[in-house]
Formats: structure tokens, C-alpha cells, sequence
């Protein structure tokens, strides 16, 4: 078998194209996410067992039904319900944004959890109020171990972005199907995108591994 | 200074606290002993508001904890609280520490509380400690570290909880002696403590708890030498 080089150099613009695409709503997604997943944790932790219902149910939903399924519902459902017409990019960042935020959610819950007790109750007892102590004294521990979960939900993030191909977002996997189906040939497509996936995910969490001991140093 | 009236506290069906009556006067030094588990700790968190009451009242300077319309975290930022295991804010260095709430409660600037935070880590013998962080101090120095950043706040009542109970025997000198200069200095303070000698020298008046009931209570010399009570003879005896 011959592997064709001169078509993978003819289809480099585009999966450059395809990638940056694939960067820009990963970044996005991630976030977006983290935004409304710190907001939905918060919910989610709230005392009053019905006020934190929606969230609880936010939570199962993106994590109890498959990320194909959300992106084609947000796609052909949602997204036309609101602005009687499509579009791609949007919907792939809506999906992957409202997807990651469930999962960031847990991690912050994860994280606001695991700080002793006593933290909080000191900071109360020197007069601080709810807030004022999340703000000082438990934010900012818990952030600092939400890294390297956070970390993996950008890779997932990363890794499920390819299904925007299937509502014609042009990125990565995007190009890599429109290269089979114009020369019929698998190898080509499908190794670049693997290679330049596997670029991405690797060197961001070498990046990951870099800042975790950076920060256990300190 | 804090009255204590009919105090009742459960966990679920478990009552910790059946019906505690205290007084504590101006510049008064209140030990507390007892065993584990007779609910001392949870005493002292009641005063302070950390767990909710389930019944009677407490009232510090005449203001009703119980009452809806008190300020919560106002009271609390004039009583001070010392844990058994520090809680300092490992994030921040000792100074950051203690100019942390002056800063945010009452709204010092930043050269205010930390002018005032050196001239209490002065106080507690640890200025050049001031800017390492609290994984890097001994036992004993973070108590007392944790008892300044207590103390920023300009409390009129001080709750210590086990002081030295997590430290290692040759820190808890350093400890109690700060706190024996606070009783010095006038300051009102209940110790949860099984130090004897600090109950004695600077004690007050001692609680006995038992069972979630102050069984007896007495001056240190009358307590401890003279016991009326059998579960108060039993203890001592185990613990002297
Ligand atoms: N948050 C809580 N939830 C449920 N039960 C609790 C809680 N805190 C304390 N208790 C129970 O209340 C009782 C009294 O506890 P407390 O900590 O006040 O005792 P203590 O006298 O301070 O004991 P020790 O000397 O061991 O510190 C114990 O039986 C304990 O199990
Ligand atoms: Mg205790």
C-alpha cells in the first residue's frame, strides 16, 4: 500500500484551519464552563435541598446522556427554538460549554469540600461572613487543587470537540472526512487527525504535569 | 460578660448539652475539664455561635445570640476563638494571617493591620516569623501565631479549645505562657484545658463537665483538692 503524502501536504491549510478551530472551542468550552460550573457547584451546595434540585438535575442530565446526543439536540432543537436558524459554531460551543460545566461543577464541589472544616469555622469566628470567607480563605485553596482535574476535563474537551464535525463545524475531524470522501482513502485523513490530536492533548498535559509542580514547590 | 441560660444542644437525637447555666464576669479566667466527649468543645462552639443552640439562651454583653435581629458575625468578631489544631490559613504567611480579617471586617488599611499584627506577633514572640507561611512553623508556633491573628480582631472575650493538646510536650510551655500574659492583662478567657498548673495559677474558677452537665465547679484550690462530687473525684484522679 502506497501512503500518499502529496495529499496530506494539498490538505495541510485546511486541517491548520481545522485545528485552530478545534483550539478555539475547546478554549472556549472550557471557559465557559468553568464560569457556569463554579455558579452550578455553588447551586448545587446550596442548604435548601429544592433550591438545589435544578442544579442537582443540570448535573445528572450533561453527565448521564451522551455528548452526541446534547450536541445534535442543541443543534437542530435548541439553538432554531431561539434564533429560527442554525449555526454550527455556536451550537458546538453551547454544547461543549453546557457539557464541561457539569463536570467542572463536580470539580469544584470536589475541591470546596476536601478544605478542613476548620477553615471555614476560624474564619467565621474572626467575624468574616459566608462569603467573605469562601472569597479569602476557601477559593483559594480549593483552586489551586481543581488544577489538575480541571486539566483533564480540557482534554476530554478537546477530545470531544471532533463531534462538531457531525453538524458541519469546520474543524480537525471536519476536514478529516471531507478528505475521505473526496479520494476515498482512510489512512492519510484519519492518521493526521490522530497525530495532530494527540499533539494537542499531550503537550497540554506535559503543560498540566509542569504547573502541578510548580505549585507543590511553593 | 457571657451568660449562659438553660443551654440545650442534641445532634439528631444525641444531647450533648442538656441544660448548662454559666456566668462569666469581666476579666474572669474560666477553665473547663471533663472527658472526652462530655461536650466541652461543644460548649465553647455554642458561645461562639458555630453550631446553632437548640435551646435556652446565650447572651454576650447583654446580646441575646438567640435573638434574630443580632449581628452574628459582629459578636463573633469581638470573641475570639483558639482550635485545638491551629486552623491557620496555610495559603497566607503569618502576617497575611492576621491582617486578613481586620482588613475585610473592619475595614483597616492594609498598613494599619499590619503595623498592629507586628506589634502582636512582638507580642507572641514570633516577628521574624512574619512573613514564612504556617506549614514551616512549629506546633507551638502556630498556636501562638494563631492566638495574635485571634487577638487582631480586639476581642473582649477569648475561647481557647484544647490549646495544647496537639502539641508536642516541650511547645506547650510557650503557649500557655502567652496565654497566662493575657489573663494577666485582664482578658476574659474560657480554657477547655487539662493543664492543672495553668488552671491553678491563673484560673479563676474551674468547670467540671460531665455528660453534657456541669457537675461541679469551684476555685482551682477547692476543685482540685477538695472535690465534692464522685465522678469529679473519678476524673481527677485518672487525669492527676
Ligand atoms: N458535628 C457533630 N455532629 C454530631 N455529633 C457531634 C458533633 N460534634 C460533636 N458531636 C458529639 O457530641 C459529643 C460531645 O462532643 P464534644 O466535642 O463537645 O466533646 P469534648 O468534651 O470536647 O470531647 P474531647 O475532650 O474529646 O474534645 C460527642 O459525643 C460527639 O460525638
Ligand atoms: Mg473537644
Amino acid at each position: 500500500m502506497d501512503f500518499r503524502w502529496d495529499l496530506i501536504v494539498e490538505y495541510a491549510p485546511l486541517f491548520l484551519k481545522g485545528t485552530l478551530l478545534t483550539i478555539g472551542l475547546s478554549v472556549a468550552g472550557i471557559l465557559i464552563g468553568a464560569v457556569l460550573g463554579l455558579l452550578i457547584g455553588l447551586g448545587k451546595m446550596m442548604r435548601k435541598k429544592l433550591w438545589a434540585l435544578p442544579f442537582r438535575w443540570y448535573i445528572n442530565f450533561f453527565r448521564g446522556t451522551p455528548f452526541m446526543v446534547q450536541i445534535l439536540l442543541i443543534h437542530f432543537a435548541v439553538v432554531p427554538a431561539f434564533l429560527d436558524t442554525t449555526n454550527g459554531i455556536l451550537a458546538a460551543i453551547l454544547a461543549l460549554s453546557l457539557n464541561s460545566a457539569a463536570y467542572v461543577s463536580e470539580i469544584f464541589r470536589a475541591g470546596i469540600q476536601s478544605i478542613n472544616r476548620g477553615q471555614m469555622e476560624a474564619a467565621r469566628s474572626l467575624g468574616m461572613t459566608h462569603g467573605q470567607a469562601m472569597r479569602y480563605v476557601i477559593l483559594p485553596q480549593a483552586f489551586k487543587r481543581m488544577i489538575p482535574p480541571l486539566g483533564n476535563e480540557f482534554i476530554v474537551l478537546i477530545k470531544d470537540s471532533s463531534l462538531a464535525a457531525l453538524i458541519a463545524v469546520p474543524e480537525l475531524m471536519y476536514w478529516g472526512r471531507a478528505m475521505q470522501g473526496q479520494y476515498m482513502r482512510a489512512w492519510e485523513p484519519y492518521l493526521t487527525a490522530t497525530v495532530i490530536y494527540l499533539v494537542l492533548t499531550l503537550s497540554l498535559s506535559s503543560l498540566l504535569s509542569l504547573l502541578e509542580k510548580r505549585l507543590a514547590t511553593e | 460578660m457571657i451568660e449562659v441560660k438553660n443551654l440545650k444542644k442534641s445532634f439528631g437525637t444525641n444531647e450533648v448539652l442538656k441544660d448548662i447555666n454559666v456566668t462569666v464576669k469581666p476579666q474572669e479566667v474560666v477553665v473547663v475539664i471533663g472527658p472526652s466527649g462530655s461536650g466541652k468543645s461543644t460548649f465553647l462552639r455554642c458561645i461562639n455561635m458555630l453550631e446553632t443552640i437548640t435551646g435556652g439562651h446565650v447572651f454576650i454583653d447583654r446580646t441575646d445570640l438567640m435573638d434574630k435581629k443580632t449581628d452574628i458575625n459582629k459578636l463573633r468578631s469581638e470573641v475570639g476563638m483558639v482550635f485545638q489544631q491551629f486552623n491557620l490559613f496555610p495559603h497566607k504567611k503569618v502576617i497575611e494571617n492576621i491582617m486578613l480579617a481586620p482588613m475585610k471586617v473592619r475595614k483597616l488599611s492594609a498598613e494599619t493591620a499590619r503595623v498592629k499584627g507586628l506589634e502582636l506577633l512582638r507580642k507572641v514572640g514570633l516577628v521574624d516569623k512574619a512573613e514564612a507561611y504556617p506549614d514551616s512553623l512549629s506546633g507551638g508556633q502556630k498556636q501562638r501565631a494563631a492566638i495574635a491573628r485571634a487577638l487582631a480582631m480586639e476581642p473582649s472575650i477569648m475561647l481557647f479549645d484544647e490549646p495544647t493538646s496537639a502539641l508536642d510536650p516541650e511547645m506547650v510551655g510557650e503557649v500557655l505562657e502567652v496565654m497566662k500574659q493575657l489573663a494577666r492583662e485582664g482578658m476574659t478567657m474560657v480554657v477547655v484545658t487539662h493543664e492543672m498548673g495553668f488552671a491553678k495559677e491563673v484560673g479563676d474558677r474551674v468547670l467540671f463537665m460531665d455528660g453534657g452537665l456541669i457537675v461541679e465547679e469551684n476555685t482551682p484550690k477547692e476543685l482540685f483538692d477538695n472535690p465534692q462530687e464522685e465522678r469529679t473525684k473519678a476524673f481527677l484522679s485518672k487525669v492527676l
